[in-house]
């Protein structure tokens, strides 16, 4: 019996040698092969779009206390996004002659918000989040106030810094 | 010449192997009990089946780009041959999927099915479900008008809940930190080759589960299953008195399914797909992206929650969800399988479908959105013969949005309490508080209204007669 193991233990040897092969080789042929389906899921995610100034409006459209929505192209958008790759935001002139810009996201889950003029609120069709002109949160499930863009101006021009879209995280 | 056919089959079959590869499933012997409580899996594989037929039907006319995307929608709706036919049936299939899928998943969980040796079943069919959930979500988002871009924002915002990767989970899903031209490929890769390849490998592994393990006999109270017998007891029933599955079971199937179908194309012809919205563009901000029904009741869920939890629970509900599904047939997999037998898992399952039947009703009223298409009150049908004060106290109703949110009459929201009949609960002095300090689910106007704008609203609303002089 023993001599009959002896004598199989080089083609058993053998075996388990290949073995490690067929597996070793698919690992590689698996990593291969699945490396261009995560590179084409990740190249969007990961191109630098870098963040840009966008010329929205002059400064003789505003007067203090004045909210307009202004629209703005996002940075380096695809040449096939068009119009999907525009932004909105509510511009707002204060009272001492400076601008702040919310975003249109409700800071709830994101729906758009819409400016109402005459009680200077702003409102969330979804479920009910209200903002005060400041862009406080006034009522509702927002956890938190609008999100603001950078704005500076230049000149005679207002001009908005492009952002991400803001995104509440757990611990807003 | 039937000769000649004949031969040629046995020759295909010969080399083939066809018979041999089908007769198991023929002549797989099926418990005698199983009958029409058992056709919901099947009918849910037949919308599988539906949709992607008329998948790849939608495939030959839609345009995955978000340029034009929403113009090949408008396409495939108004002019292509039987296109609005075909989009209503991948959409209703989508729902009947969905719903026979839930139905398959109670049924399983009332009878038990899930106990030894079926655990693998449940834990693939809890898998489906997921990847199901994601093609429905998927495909509505291909749904490229104003409400489908603004749902992916709303899902953006869901997965960004996520502790420490939730933004970034968040640009993942959109492809990239916007929506951009993007963001549609990705959805439409996922649901029509990526998310199908998964759901195919499993559902073949659920149905091969099915044939190994066999239908589970329908349970009878005080018939345990007893991991250490069951198989062998199972054998030997099937022995005695199984039939087979081929034709005595499938018919039923087939049955169902022509049934399925019948509705779903009545669904397709009457009802049809959702009606697009405007083209999609994220500087329009008159979009009101709801759910399709499906999710109508999470919708409402976070809607009522206490918001001081909300994100929490957004993040930790379907985890625990998850959690708890899986292992169902861990907590339990020996034992009575019949609901006589199983008071606590039968109220659990009521508790869980009257929750979310109670969610869905309070999610299709929405009581929690303002009416921004609120019919204004009008002075002359409003109170009877208003004074100066009265009727700007309406108008100013009306444009300050109260009319949003509160109803006179019958028009106006519902997010605040009815005003009709305000005068009977609350004095001029707790007016003014109330409408100047606000509330949780109210903005303060106090900083927006004049006094004298504030005691025309209040003076308005103490009138006693509110709603139509006319009566």
């Amino acid at each position: 019996m023993s001599c009959e193991c002896e004598r199989n233990k080089p083609l058993m040897e053998r075996r388990s040698f290949l073995n490690k092969i067929v597996f070793g080789v698919g690992g590689i042929i698996g990593t291969v092969l699945s490396l261009p389906l995560i590179m084409a899921m990740l190249d969007p995610v990961l191109r630098d779009r870098g963040e840009k100034w966008r010329q929205v409006a002059d400064l003789s459209e505003f007067k203090p206390g004045e909210t307009k929505m202004v629209k703005f192209k996002n940075a380096s958008p695809y040449n096939w996004g068009k119009k999907i790759a525009d932004t909105a935001a509510y511009l707002r002139q204060e009272p001492d002659g400076g601008f702040i810009a919310f975003s249109v996201n409700c800071a709830h889950l994101g729906c758009p918000v819409r400016w109402e003029q005459r009680s200077e609120l702003f409102l969330c069709p979804c479920h009910g989040g209200v903002y005060y002109k400041d862009g406080s949160r006034a009522a509702g499930p927002p956890p938190r106030g609008l999100y603001t863009y950078p704005v500076r101006v230049q000149g005679n021009h207002i001009e908005i810094q492009t952002s991400s879209l803001p995104i509440t995280d757990i611990n807003a | 010449m039937k000769k000649k056919l004949i031969k040629i089959w046995h020759w295909v079959d010969d080399r083939g192997g066809l018979s041999e590869l089908f007769k198991p499933l023929t002549t797989h012997l099926v418990p005698p009990g199983a009958k029409w409580n058992y056709v919901w899996g099947s009918a849910t594989l037949f919308c599988l089946i539906v949709q992607v037929l008329t998948g790849i039907a939608l495939a030959f006319l839609y345009q995955p780009s978000a340029d034009v995307a929403y113009q090949s929608l408008q396409y495939i709706e108004n002019q292509a041959l039987w296109g609005s036919f075909i989009r209503g049936l991948h959409n209703w299939g989508a729902s009947g999927m969905v719903f026979l899928m839930g139905m398959h998943m109670i049924r399983v969980y009332i009878n038990a099915a899930y106990k030894y040796p079926r655990e693998m079943s449940w834990i693939t069919g809890v898998i489906l479900m997921g990847v199901t959930i994601v093609m429905a979500f998927t495909g509505q988002l291909l749904r490229w008008d104003n409400n489908g871009v603004w749902s992916a924002v709303v899902a953006a915002e869901q997965l960004g809940r996520i502790p420490l990767v939730g933004s970034s989970l968040a640009y993942f899903l959109l492809g990239g930190t916007t929506v951009g031209g993007e963001t549609l490929n990705r959805f439409f890769a996922m649901h029509v080759f990526l998310f199908p390849a998964i759901l195919f490998s499993i559902v073949g592994f659920h149905l091969y589960l099915v044939f190994r393990n066999g239908i589970s006999e329908p349970p009878k109270a005080g018939r345990p299953v007893d991991p250490k017998t069951y198989r062998k007891w199972y054998k030997d029933m099937l022995q005695q008195k199984g039939v087979p599955f081929f034709p005595n079971a499938i018919w039923r199937d087939a049955v169902f399914s022509l049934f399925v179908l019948v509705v779903l194309v009545c669904l397709a012809i009457f009802v049809g797909a959702p009606e697009l919205t405007s083209a999609p563009d994220l500087t329009n901000v008159d979009a009101d992206p709801k759910p399709d029904w499906y999710f109508t009741w999470i919708f409402a869920l976070f809607a009522l929650m206490p918001r001081q939890i909300e994100s929490y629970v957004i993040f930790f509900g379907p985890l625990i969800g998850i959690i708890v599904l899986f292992s169902v047939p861990f907590l339990s997999n020996k034992g009575e399988r019949s609901p006589l037998r199983r008071p606590w898992a039968m109220g659990g399952i009521l508790f869980i479908i009257v929750s979310i039947c109670g969610l869905w009703y309070i999610g299709i009223k929405a009581p929690w959105s303002p009416h921004f298409n609120a019919k204004p009150l009008s002075e002359y049908s409003t109170v009877p013969k208003p004074s100066e004060e009265v009727k700007k106290g309406i108008s100013l109703f009306n444009t300050m949005g109260c009319i949003y949110c509160h109803k006179i009459g019958d028009q106006g929201g519902i997010r605040g309490p009815e005003l009709t009949d305000v005068q009977n609960r609350l004095t001029h002095d707790q007016m003014i508080i109330r409408i100047a300090n606000g509330a949780e689910n109210m903005p303060a106007y106090g900083g927006s209204l004049k006094k004298e704008e504030m005691e025309a609203i209040v003076s308005f609303l103490l009138q006693n007669k509110k709603q139509n002089s006319i009566e």
